[in-house]
């Protein structure tokens, strides 16, 4: 993480994708999960499609693919959870490797594993070239309730505070000769749970004591808006409407 | 008028009961330095919440340039009394350096233009450019604490209020801050435990004290008082009694 930047999903590179205007960006990213979410498991042509684009994407944005790779490693679970399902569906089997499975049930692991991988590169890309507080910036220009920015802002701002105070806490209770082996030794990471509950209520309230002090009065004050220009635009719509429209002539093909 | 405290009779106690402000008298002139001192627990903190209106005093008045510090002049009291926290992380809560500094002006209706002048000349003021655009947790405590500080200048203040601000900085940080606030004009109260910030920046001390007032007298006589000092948990850096003898001296 570089010192300048605000979070480890950020790849600092000097691309046109880099350069575009966030609100533009979130929008695209999220016409294209849509675009993915919805196309029909059988349409492995627009699959394959996606994945093409999104290989292009991440070759402009000049982001390595290991780094990409890595960060998939995040929908692990979920793809964990797939690789079972033939094994428990019911209905017509075939025979791979000469292990029966369902048919229906191996759609279904395709299905999670095509679109988990394609949507979550969609959204490692838009972080890795979009830094957090330009994404919550795009968020207020797309008129994103007042509420959930504010929300968002404050989680990311405290977190990595919070994440350090329960960091010291542990140290603490190290340095003391702490070393948990049973359930029943449990207890003091309970209390300290509580304890760091307390703490970030309080900080809550020293917060919005900071914030009163500079005339807070409920209402976030928003930026002014500036207008994204129009070979953005040309190039965000582009992609929707490519992804989109792969995903309707997959939906009505099959 | 501008820049002048007026506080009388100031009382306030914590919910449970706890009479933290006991009537508490001060008056102070347009672009005064005054130091608070005096031992944890001694109503310092809340004394100065109660000048923006953060906490309302439940006996007693305060007035900010002529201005009472009650709910409907809450948005031009707190335009006026700039409150640095002690803690900077408290301070310091949007993603950028920046944007905090923006949020003060913004509240108080500035845009565009106007608001970025005056975030950058407060910036300025604490030589903040390099950090604006990086978010508070990747700064030192000494940006940190300058940042800080700049979040209320944006506001144009008249009145500075500064809780422990040279806590947890290293030497070279702290000199930084003194310097920065030395040339500030305005009006300012510093709370500290530090008695050489106090004698350094502010001509006045006040001890604050089971929440009251126990001493106003000037910084150069309250360090010479060492009775009064001790009565106050407060104490010179070792070595710098010169009425005893040091064996290192």
């Amino acid at each position: 993480m570089g010192a300048g930047h605000s979070h480890a999903l950020y790849v600092h590179e000097h691309s046109v994708v880099h350069r575009m205007a966030p609100q533009a960006k979130l929008v695209a990213a999220l016409g294209m999960v849509v675009s993915i979410a919805i196309t029909p498991r059988e349409a492995v042509w627009a699959f394959g499609f996606y994945a093409a684009v999104i290989a292009g994407l991440t070759g402009v944005s000049r982001i390595r693919p290991g780094f990409l790779a890595v960060r998939l490693l995040a929908v692990a679970p979920f793809v964990l959870f797939a690789l079972f399902i033939p094994f428990i569906a019911t209905g017509e089997t075939t025979e791979v490797l000469g292990i029966t499975v369902s048919v229906d049930g191996l759609w279904g692991t395709w299905n999670i594993l095509a679109k988990a991988l394609l949507g979550a590169s969609v959204s490692i890309l838009l972080t890795a070239t979009t830094e957090i507080p330009d994404i919550i910036r795009g968020l207020s220009i797309l008129r994103v309730p007042a509420l959930f920015i504010s929300i968002t802002t404050f989680m990311i701002r405290y977190l990595e505070l919070i994440a350090d105070e329960l960091g010291r806490m542990r140290v603490a209770m190290t340095a003391r000769g702490y070393d948990p082996r049973w359930i029943s030794q449990a207890r003091p990471i309970a209390s300290s749970a509580g304890a760091l509950f307390v703490r970030s209520y309080e900080r809550g309230e020293r917060v919005h004591a900071a914030m009163l002090a500079r005339g807070f009065t409920g209402e976030m004050p928003m930026p002014s808006t500036e207008a994204i220009d129009r070979s953005q635009c040309a190039g965000v719509l582009m992609l929707v409407v490519l992804f989109a429209g792969t995903a309707i002539v997959a939906l009505v093909a099959t | 008028m501008s820049g002048v405290i007026d506080i009388r009779g100031v009382e306030y106690s914590y919910p449970d009961g706890r009479k933290v402000l006991n009537g508490v008298d001060l008056a102070i002139a347009a672009g005064e330095r005054v130091a608070i001192l005096g031992p944890n627990g001694g109503g310092k903190t809340t004394l100065a919440l109660h000048l923006n209106g953060i906490l309302q005093p439940h006996a007693g008045t305060i007035t900010v340039s002529g201005v009472p510090v009650a709910e409907e002049h809450y948005r031009e009291v707190r335009r006026m009394v700039g409150l640095v926290f002690q803690d900077t992380n408290d301070q310091l809560f949007m993603p950028t350096v920046r944007e905090d500094v923006a949020f003060g002006p913004m509240n108080l209706g500035l845009t565009d233009e106007a608001l970025d002048q005056r975030v950058d000349a407060a910036l300025e003021v604490v030589s903040g450019a390099e950090f604006a655009d990086r978010p508070p947790h990747h700064l030192s405590g000494g940006e940190r604490r300058r940042a800080a500080l700049a979040t209320v200048l944006s506001m144009e203040p008249e009145v500075l209020v500064l809780d422990e601000p040279t806590s947890g900085l290293d030497l070279a940080a702290r000199r930084e801050l003194i310097l920065t606030l030395a040339d500030l004009p305005m009006t300012q109260l510093v709370i500290t435990h530090d008695l050489p910030l106090a004698l350094e920046l502010c001509p006045r001390s006040v001890i604050m004290n089971g929440g009251r007032l126990v001493a106003d007298v000037t910084t150069g006589d309250l360090l010479e008082d060492l009775d009064l000092l001790a009565e106050n948990r407060l104490e010179l850096p070792y070595g710098f009694d010169r009425s005893t003898d040091h064996p290192g001296l």
